[in-house]
């Protein structure tokens, strides 16, 4: 869109402004529907949003503004929307005419970006929302009266039952031909506050066009908050909203991701049935539909996380849980509006590290993407599962508590220590910065739109996918030759046919490239108590933690379709043997596994979405560098520790 | 007159003065909270901070420490 040649196939251009929670979302969705395009405005995360609005026989090109309260470019929102609006940004054309999206509900807060939008030159249309709620509080505003005095047309909308935008594409080509008006900069005397004469001014256009019946708005937004925002009740409906989600996440998701994990079983039967036996059907098979479909199978849980996120979003809740939490989140130097992409990893660090957006200031925004990754995500469960089955199970603490259940406890509790510690040393060395304001609307609870919320989920989880198409296709297919290449002939195998390809599997990993790294690397993680088998598994886990749990199934002689709960496997793990024949494993190893597991930086999504929320491969590859010298370090104190005091 | 970080739950004030030229003041009076205004204090979070404040018709969340430069008098007779 930086080109003349794609503007001109345009009517004309129109930004889309407004404040935050005013209904711009909802009202860019109904103008432009599905033809929506979003990236980043480049050098910053600054979500660049465009569509096409066809109005008749015309076409526009729509340009979502982020939301706004002020133009004065404080942050870099405010920043690269000024930009746009004068047309300084070549990544955009400049607007012929903005449609300021004001709230009638919060009628005088929204006027402010208003006064501001009418000191430029700018044509302008306002698009009036909630004027049905505003008039069923039984309020009244004189539209025309308005209009009149703020000298643009004001168009009441409702965008959810598509009322006023046929209105509103005639009031914007108007005011486009029109042209440039002309600005009156007399308007603020020189030498007052521009913010305080802005509000004057905004003060007597109320004062001429609303009639307030009764002035406590929002009723019924406050009366939800005095249960929702209460001191106690408050909390404890935070914590319930929290269980549903992860009930959701870790029981209901399960359905949908067995059957997409049989879809890509079943997948790699049809086409090694189908294809030839040779090096491209391996590939296929055991590279590109095994390795995608590994992250693909996180799917469900990831897009109900999105719905969850974006629900709470829309209804105004998200804004409730960080003033609730504010408290606790600035003891670490972290805003309140952290605490839901935190708690959010705890399912996957995917969703989670792209709800932190919301966070305006970039230095706590990256402080939150740093130590997300150490919420104990699902694909961590395997793991965990798998070490506990093996050496924990049926054993009691007190005699009544699960062994393994504290033992899951503490990894989920180690995460979020270090989370802590790592925020708190963060935000005092290398994103040093005051604590960041709290200032923070309360926006009236809404009924959430089930477009708004559709569009935002097909959105992220299609990046998500993209993700998956891409750079994990590509890390897959690395992967996969590492253990692939150089072959081992196996015809020489005597035993029965089923055994002997389970056994030339074992064998065929040992000796690849991948089963070298892991020979190579073992002095290296000889202090963890790890041998090279466990190192070939760890290296491969680098693409996704649960990939560990296949991993040593293959090296161990199970076959690879074993799971964490395989009891042929955890056999394996027990009688694995050194070379002197002692045990590779005891409890205290399977301890200092979890521990790394716990801390290292080992999902290739992860690091793929970092790199494109940060826009920055040096924090990208900051965090990868960090997390596993931090998860190196936590392992080794913890088998050094443990052998001193005599475990294992 | 008192800060505002100073005001009980339930008090009706109105703004006299923001003082101070930083980022915090810019965003409170471009958020509506100039001189003249009316103020509601609703509630305070959990752990005390941040508190809940009612203007122009909707609500806002700060922080104590953000509305200390903030002066408000008690509201007088005038209409809200």
């Amino acid at each position: 869109m930086n080109d003349g040649k794609a503007t001109s196939a345009f009517d004309r251009t129109v930004a889309l402004a407004g404040n935050p929670n005013a209904g711009k979302t909802t009202l860019f969705n109904a103008l432009t529907g599905l033809n929506q395009k979003v990236a980043n405005y480049p050098g910053v995360t600054v979500e660049r949003k465009t569509g096409v609005w066809r109005a008749g026989e015309e076409k526009a090109l729509v340009i979502d503004l982020p939301g706004l309260y002020s133009l004065d470019a404080s942050s870099i929102d405010e920043a690269i929307a000024r930009d746009v609006l004068t047309g300084e940004r070549p990544d955009v054309p400049k607007p012929d005419v903005v449609i300021a999206v004001v709230d009638a509900t919060n009628l005088e807060r929204n006027l402010y970006l208003v006064t501001q939008l009418l000191e430029g030159p700018l044509p302008v249309v306002i698009a009036l929302t909630m004027i049905d709620v505003f008039e069923k509080e039984q309020h009244e505003l004189d539209v025309e009266r308005l209009s009149a005095l703020l000298g643009v047309s004001v168009i009441p909308v409702n965008s959810r039952k598509g009322r006023g935008i046929t209105e509103l594409a005639d009031a914007a080509r108007a005011a486009a031909q029109a042209g440039p008006r002309n600005v009156n900069k007399k308007e603020i005397e020189e030498g007052t506050n521009p913010v305080f004469a802005r509000y004057s001014r905004i003060s007597e256009i109320v004062q001429q066009t609303v009639r307030h019946n009764d002035r406590a708005a929002h009723r019924l937004s406050g009366k939800i908050d005095s249960i929702l925002t209460h001191r106690f009740l408050g909390l404890a409906v935070l914590v319930a909203i929290l269980l549903l989600m992860f009930q959701a996440i870790f029981s209901w998701a399960a359905v949908p991701m067995d059957l997409l994990d049989s879809g890509f079983g079943a997948l790699s039967g049809a086409v090694r049935d189908q294809l030839p036996e040779g090096i491209l059907t391996d590939l296929l098979v055991d590279g590109v539909i095994a390795g995608v479909g590994a992250i693909l199978v996180f799917l469900p849980q990831i897009v109900l996380l999105f719905i969850f996120i974006s629900l709470l979003e829309d209804t105004g809740y998200m804004a409730r849980a960080a003033f609730l939490l504010d408290k606790l989140m600035s003891r670490v130097g972290l805003h309140g509006k952290a605490f839901l992409p935190l708690i959010s990893s705890f399912a996957c660090a995917i969703p989670g590290i792209m709800a932190t957006r919301t966070i305006e200031d970039r230095r706590d925004r990256f402080a939150t993407i740093m130590i997300a990754p150490f919420m104990s995500c699902s694909a961590r469960l395997p793991v965990y599962t798998l070490m506990i089955a093996a050496f924990f199970s049926g054993q009691t603490v007190f005699g009544f508590l699960s062994l393994g259940a504290v033992i899951m406890l503490g990894m989920y509790g180690l995460g979020i220590l270090v989370a802590i510690a790592a925020a708190f040393l963060l935000k005092r060395t290398l994103l040093k910065a005051p604590p960041p304001p709290f200032i923070m609307e309360m926006p009236s609870y809404r009924l959430p739109s089930l477009r708004t919320v559709f569009q935002n989920v097909l959105e992220r989880a299609g990046l998500f996918v993209k993700r998956a198409g891409t750079v994990i296709l590509a890390i897959s297919i690395v992967l996969w030759a590492l253990t692939y290449f150089p072959r081992t002939e196996t015809t020489d195998l005597s035993a029965g046919p089923a055994i002997a390809e389970v056994e030339a599997e074992s064998v065929q990993l040992q000796n690849s490239y991948a089963g070298m790294l892991g020979r190579t690397i073992e002095p290296v993680i000889q202090p963890l108590g790890f041998d090279w088998k466990i190192g070939v598994a760890l290296i491969a886990s680098f693409a996704a933690r649960e990939v560990l749990v296949s991993t040593l199934s293959i090296i161990y002689n199970v076959g690879k379709e074993a799971d964490a709960e395989s009891e042929t496997l955890v056999a394996a793990i027990r009688n694995a043997k050194r070379d002197d024949g002692s045990p590779v494993w005891t409890p205290l190893t399977a301890v200092t596994l979890m521990v790394f597991f716990v801390l290292a930086m080992q999902c290739m999504s992860t690091v793929a979405v970092v790199r494109r929320e940060t826009n920055s491969w040096r924090w990208t590859l900051f965090m990868v560098g960090y997390m596993t010298a931090l998860a190196y370090f936590a392992a080794f104190v913890t088998y050094q520790g443990g052998r001193m005091l005599g475990f294992g | 007159m008192m800060k505002l970080s100073e005001a009980g739950i339930g008090d009706h004030l109105r703004v006299v003065e923001v003082s101070g030229n930083g980022r915090v003041s810019k965003r409170l009076t471009e958020m509506g909270l100039v001189p003249g205004v009316a103020v509601l204090v609703i509630r305070a979070a959990p752990f005390g901070d941040p508190f809940q404040i009612r203007l122009r018709g909707y609500d806002l969340a700060l922080r104590r420490s953000e509305a200390a430069g903030v002066i408000v008098d008690a509201e007088g007779g005038n209409e809200a």
